[in-house]
């Protein structure tokens, strides 16, 4: 396995074989799992054995593909065939939002969780025709490198690596807080405990053999991610339907959705906080009637995921490993179909869950209860059980209101739901262990190789040694690891929501930029690095200001009739300090002397979307026009081209050498000039 | 894989360039459509149901996706024969 490339690598000509055999084994063990199920052997070891079998295997490959060489350790060697690297990609793309968070918020969202679906699959289409061809024939390790060359070194180099550390950091404390819910069900440990478990296990694949241990176990982990979910949604659909093609029946799932809740509603029956009650209608407010404002953020949330998708450095940098550009775009269509596979499913696997929960539970009386709810009734990082039953009217039934479950959990919990056996339980944790340890496995390896290659290499030490490049990076690996965990162990947050602010900060720092690096020559150097900067600090800003300044910021954006309505929500949340409460309290008896905000003009830009503020999250937090925050790229990715296009109209144009070299960059055949020389042209 | 001179000769990166723009433009149009134009009318899609799936429900759950998925085959496909047009594809 450690043959260089240009020689006929007998492990790549050994791939089907290799993995159709742990395809079988895999199926054998859940067989095997199944039959002493069946024996009698208890749950809590049947979810043990799925749990460290599985991060076994994958720690086993990690080992036996560890490597010392530079090429190997960033970029596999260059000779990952187009469909693996689609698998591997698939894998590192699709996390524990992907699989156990997105079913769930299709769930509780209904169609407005669609916006998930299509964001996430529909940026590959920018990838494959705008970016991954031409950052491959580019033909470097790491995203970073390519802003460093195209725009003339280090500040370029160091803007790309900080919105690349601030997104991919968001980002994989979100897999390591999903890693935790799994461990934490299934391994009866507590949340922090879970947490530094699931650690070990990434830490592993990704320490020792860089990106081609990663790229093989997110092969492995992909297979065992797609059957995981797979296989459920197919027992749901027979169980429902009779016909083992969720896909296409959970059409009927949908109807009696419907159904029910109507029946619900005419009852005089209320949804749970936070969950639709009108499963298939589009845009719709809480009264079921048309939203604008519904509309307008489902649509910027499409547009903030599908740009993010073609902007996040982990997924660009699994289209560096491909032997050429050719399998380079081959391989976008191949990651997109292995993504699609899941994403065709989820919405079915969704419709299931709901449909089996509105049958057996709502209407129930709460003493007799299954079982399962009362394994998923334990504490969730935010304080309130994961499956949490409210008498709210104490009449010892459960209305529709009162089943309230984490989105987050919808996924695991389905399979005890429908009265499926425990093994499709483990089968599931294991699944979402996968996709959760690959995703985080590939996040770290980016933000270890933008600190080890990109700072200490390219801009602090260009003559260090390889053994000492690669030794630093593994040390930088272990640190980002632990601090990540650090931060998901103390403080839990909704996985899609952090997910999708790494989105949004990666779509305004780095798409406009590397977009127009390649499309625009006339982009200039200065114009590159301004927009960058402008896109991140109006994306990260606003992130960060409406989410944990919200009273600040309607104070600021807000009109005097959206400012007294935040102050009155103010005064019913827990988290707010007593100054503040004291504050809000006196404008609301003050209600005639309260004043527009400074920048309300802005606020009230567009009359019929407010500036206004909800609770979320235990916070207040602040929404521009409506806008959710979690879409806050939709603001910084036009202002980031804008500025990039001005100011190249401004600046002198680019030199020839580097005219030449994106000319090169465009073209697949021959190889780039200037790649690997400098740190920069000019 | 490490020649030091331009792989093609000027005019026919030119034209080689017009024509992948062409299918840039021709994809980015198509990923548009399928990713917003299609969902702009999904209230009025929706009371049509097939299968017992409401329309706009289907295409923002699925139908978006096989658009995208074929997309993207098609485009590696014609993008290769481009290359092969212009002779700039890799040996």
């Amino acid at each position: 396995m450690s043959a260089s490339s240009g020689e006929k690598d007998p492990f790549i000509a050994q791939l089907g074989k290799i993995y159709a055999g742990y395809t079988g084994g895999f199926a054998v063990f859940v067989v095997l799992l199944a039959i002493l199920e069946q024996m009698g052997v208890p749950d809590r070891i049947i979810g043990y054995l799925f749990v460290f079998l599985t991060i076994g295997v994958y720690a086993y490959i990690g080992i036996i593909s560890r490597t010392a060489v530079v090429a190997e350790y960033y970029v596999a060697g260059r000779r990952v065939p187009a469909l693996y690297n689609g698998m591997a990609t698939g894998s590192d793309w699709m996390s524990a939002a992907s699989f156990i968070g997105m079913a769930g918020s299709l769930y509780a969202l209904g169609y407005g969780g669609l916006a998930f679906i299509l964001g996430w699959t529909g940026g590959y289409m920018l990838v494959a025709i705008l970016l991954a061809p031409y950052l491959r024939k580019f033909g470097q390790y790491t995203v970073p490198d390519f802003l460093g060359a195209r725009y003339g070194g280090n500040l370029a180099r160091s803007l790309g690596v900080v919105v690349l550390i601030t997104a991919s950091f968001v980002y994989v404390v979100a897999q390591i807080v999903g890693v935790g819910i799994i461990t934490q069900r299934f391994l009866d440990v507590s949340f922090t405990m879970a947490v530094f478990l699931g650690l070990a296990g990434i830490l592993v694949c990704s320490m020792l053999g860089g990106m081609r241990a990663v790229t093989w176990t997110q092969v492995a982990q992909y297979i065992i991610l797609i059957i995981a979910y797979l296989i459920p949604a197919i027992l749901m659909s027979v169980k429902v339907t009779g016909v083992p093609v969720p896909q296409l029946m959970y059409g009927i799932a949908l109807e009696r959705i419907e159904g029910f809740e109507a029946a619900f509603r005419a009852a005089g029956q209320t949804p749970p906080p936070g969950v639709t009650g009108f499963y298939t209608a589009p845009f719709v407010g809480a009264n079921g009637q048309f939203s604008l404002s519904a509309m307008v953020n489902f649509f910027a949330l499409v547009f903030c995921l599908m740009v993010g998708t073609a902007a996040l450095p982990h997924i660009l940098m699994r289209y560096f490993t491909t032997p050429s550009v050719r399998e380079a775009r081959q391989s976008v269509a191949w990651s997109l179909f292995f993504i699609f596979l899941l994403y065709f499913t989820a919405p079915a696997y969704a419709a299931f869950g709901k449909l089996e929960i509105y049958q057996t539970l709502i209407g129930q009386p709460i003493a007799q209860l299954p079982d399962w709810v009362k394994n998923w009734q334990i504490i969730s990082p935010y304080g309130t059980p994961w499956v949490n039953i409210v008498d709210v009217n104490r009449d010892g039934i459960l209305q529709w209101g009162e089943f309230r479950i984490h989105p987050d959990v919808v996924v695991l919990a389905t399979p005890e739901i429908a009265g499926l056996p425990y093994v499709i339980a483990g089968l599931v944790a294991a699944g979402g262990l996968a996709a959760a340890l690959s995703t985080a496995d590939g996040l770290l390896l980016a933000l270890a190789n933008a600190l080890s290659h990109d700072v200490y290499y390219k801009m602090i030490d260009p003559k260090a040694p390889t053994a000492r490049r690669l030794i630093i990076s593994r040390i930088l690996l272990f640190f980002v690891a632990l601090i990540a965990a650090w931060t998901a162990g103390n403080m839990g947050a909704d996985i899609l929501f952090l997910v999708a602010w790494a989105f949004s900060i990666a779509a305004a720092g780095l798409f406009a930029a590397l977009v127009m690096g390649v499309w625009y020559k006339r982009t200039t150097n200065i114009a590159a690095c301004a927009g960058m900067a402008v896109g991140y600090i109006a994306t990260f800003g606003y992130l960060l200001h409406t989410e944990f300044y919200g009273w600040n910021f309607i104070q600021t954006f807000g009109s005097k009739d959206a400012i007294l309505a935040a102050a009155r929500q103010v005064a019913n949340l827990a988290a707010v300090s007593p100054e503040i409460k004291a504050q809000a309290a006196a404008m609301v008896a003050n209600a005639a002397s309260v004043q527009d905000g400074a920048l309300a003009w802005f606020g009230n830009m567009f009359g019929g979307l407010p500036t206004d503020t909800v609770a979320l999250r235990g916070r207040l937090v602040a929404r521009l026009w409506s806008i959710n925050n979690i879409s806050g790229g939709i603001i910084g990715v036009p202002l980031s081209f804008l500025t990039i296009w001005l100011v190249s109209m401004f600046t002198p144009a680019p030199s020839k050498a580097m005219q030449d070299f994106i000319e090169d960059i465009r073209v697949p055949r021959g190889g780039v000039r200037l790649a690997d020389q400098k740190a920069a042209v000019e | 894989m490490s020649a030091q001179q331009a792989a093609v000769d000027p005019a026919t990166a030119r034209a080689y360039w017009s024509k992948t723009s062409g299918l840039m433009w021709t994809v980015l149009a198509m990923w548009f459509i399928a990713g917003f134009g299609i969902h702009f009318f999904a209230v009025q899609l929706n009371p049509i149901h097939v299968g017992g799936f409401p329309l706009a429900y289907y295409f923002a759950a699925q139908g978006s996706l096989i658009i995208f998925v074929v997309g993207l085959f098609w485009f590696g496909w014609k993008q290769n024969k481009i290359d092969e047009e212009f002779g700039v594809q890799e040996d």
